[in-house]
């Protein structure tokens, strides 16, 4: 491989270590873009399925093609701009979505040592990234200068900032047990112990002694991708679509990619930060990204089976369970985890 | 000039221009999204010197969550510029007053002899492995312990207060609660009798 990459290297002399960052970059996102686009597709053939239905079927094989011709659909769409709008505003609200839940790629760890941007506060970097995926909905819905997009914006600021401090005291229970904030050490630090020696891998990874802050942390990604039950922020029933109403064409589907991409992040880092990564279930098999791989794919079927399964949630229900359920019991854990690791039955020397 | 030099006045350039956006910007909504902007830029200076923790906490707590309930209340306010700008001329004095004194004591703390480069020489580089997140907490939590509880006990206390200032109740207000409605069972609500068939 070095031998491969030094001519070139050559080539772009000072420039090199640029390139071969961007080159990694369309590595990590060429991928990614795929996959959202086919999770459409597993989305709504799954919940066809669910449904006794067959789902689309009909562009390509066994409808494979499907979201190939909705992505040309929207491309050659025309974005119309409100007269009323804020126009730069208005642009740059899609922007604005997609653009951190895509920056945030950049610390995940895929495998050992596979990761663009080996920094040592990957868990903090990686939540203050998450916490601007605001903006995009918030100004978009502002932007617009209409009555349901700027409902769906206010729904969306105060959802996201709600869930944020449980899913931020769940972290804080992972990092406070792994005692480092960079993403690949969390992940080794679930390759060991006692069930680890035993062969059984899987009991030894983060989600059995933080079982509770495993659920909260799924439930809030959930709410904080705003998807199904806690998409009040869409709201097709009251709001229409939220702060997508008065969006065309690609800038549309700019939102879309962003929910996508923002589900894969979240099932990745669940399997990252609580699943063991890219580390088998069992001793005896060798790790690697397909379980990585694997674990997300698991995590993105919940997310369709949950959309599928429950009624959207009530407005005040969600604001109840963010903070009068979720924040007290992650607060008291951060204490439980806390005082047992400082305890003699601390399972983590 | 090598390259974090440029990538410092760069950000620098951004940085002020936004500052000066936040004040002189007419909308209040790009007022505070311009905000937003200077806190980004101010994070990525932060950055340049090796503070990846304050950087990182900066934009997380002031962009991710501050500036989110700041423009909550901004877009919903109704706010008449023109009666804003009513008293500009007979606040100028005051205002340029407050300004020139900020500016002449910030020459006094940056151009005295406390804060030169002689006085304050470059620290040396970090050494691999050295985790800017590690060394802060070790100081606060040791050295600065006690300081460290204080604040956290006066932001307590701030939210006590700002928590009991809002709560009111008002009486003859009919509203649900949401956790007796999550917690009701079947047989609040039905209830199955037994009864025998009327003949006729």
């Amino acid at each position: 491989m070095e031998a491969l990459l030094e001519p070139v290297s050559q080539f772009f002399g000072p420039a090199w270590p640029a390139v071969w960052t961007l080159a990694k970059i369309v590595a990590i996102i060429a991928p990614l873009m795929i996959g959202v686009a086919y999770l459409t597709l597993a989305e709504r053939k799954v919940i066809g399925y669910m449904q006794v239905r067959i789902g689309p079927n009909r562009v390509g094989p066994k409808g494979l093609l499907q979201p190939i011709a909705d992505g040309m659909k929207l491309l050659f769409k025309e974005i119309i701009v409100p007269s009323g709008a804020s126009k730069g505003l208005f642009i740059l609200g899609p922007i604005l979505a997609i653009a951190p839940s895509l920056a945030a790629w950049s610390v995940v760890p895929f495998d050992d040592g596979l990761v663009l941007a080996n920094v040592n506060a990957g868990l903090l970097l990686l939540l203050a990234i998450t916490s601007m995926e605001v903006y995009g909905v918030i100004i978009a819905g502002w932007a617009s200068n209409s009555k349901y997009p700027f409902l769906g914006s206010m729904r969306a600021a105060a959802q996201m900032v709600s869930y944020e401090v449980a899913m931020g005291f769940a972290l804080i229970c992972v990092l406070l047990i792994s005692s480092s904030l960079n993403l690949s050490d969390i992940v080794h630090s679930q390759g060991q112990g006692r069930f680890h020696e035993m062969g059984l891998s899987f009991l030894s990874w983060n989600w059995l002694p933080l079982l509770p802050m495993f659920i909260v942390f799924l439930i809030s990604g959930i709410a904080e991708t705003n998807r199904a039950p806690f998409d009040v922020v869409e709201g097709e029933s009251e709001v229409v679509a939220g702060h997508m109403v008065e969006y065309s064409g690609m800038a549309f589907a700019l939102f879309f990619l962003a929910e996508y991409a923002n589900m894969f992040l979240v099932s990745v880092m669940t399997a990252v930060l609580f699943m063991g990564g890219w580390l088998s279930p069992i001793g005896a098999i060798p790790d690697g990204f397909h379980w990585l791989a694997l674990k997300t794919a698991f995590f993105l079927f919940v997310f369709l089976w949950v959309r599928a399964t429950f009624p959207r949630f009530r407005y005040d229900h969600i604001m109840r369970l963010g903070w009068k359920v979720f924040i007290p019991i992650t607060l008291v854990w951060v204490i439980v985890v806390a005082v047992w690791m400082m305890s003699p039955l601390s399972i983590w020397k | 000039m090598d390259f974090k030099t440029l990538v410092f006045y760069i950000l620098s350039a951004i940085m002020v221009f936004a500052a000066l956006r936040v004040i002189t910007s007419r909308n209040p909504v790009h007022a505070a999204l311009f905000l937003v902007l200077s806190f980004v830029t101010a994070g990525g200076i932060w950055l340049l010197l090796a503070a990846e923790f304050l950087a990182i906490v900066l934009v997380m707590v002031y962009v991710g969550a501050v500036m989110v309930l700041f423009l909550f209340v901004v877009m919903m306010l109704d706010i008449n510029l023109d009666r804003l700008r009513e008293g500009f001329w007979s606040y100028l004095p005051v205002g340029a007053l407050i300004g020139i004194l900020l500016v002449v004591e910030m020459a006094l703390v940056l151009g005295g002899r406390y804060f030169g480069l002689e006085a304050m020489p470059e620290p040396p580089a970090a050494q691999a492995g050295y985790s800017n997140t590690r060394e802060l907490g070790r100081l606060l939590y040791t050295d600065y312990v006690y300081p460290f509880e204080l604040a956290s006990l006066l932001l307590l206390v701030a939210m006590v207060v700002a928590v009991s200032l809002t709560l009111r109740k008002r009486k003859g207000l009919r509203q649900v609660n949401p956790s007796d409605q999550v917690t009701v069972k079947r047989g609040d609500r039905v209830e199955l009798v037994s009864m025998p068939a009327e003949k006729e």
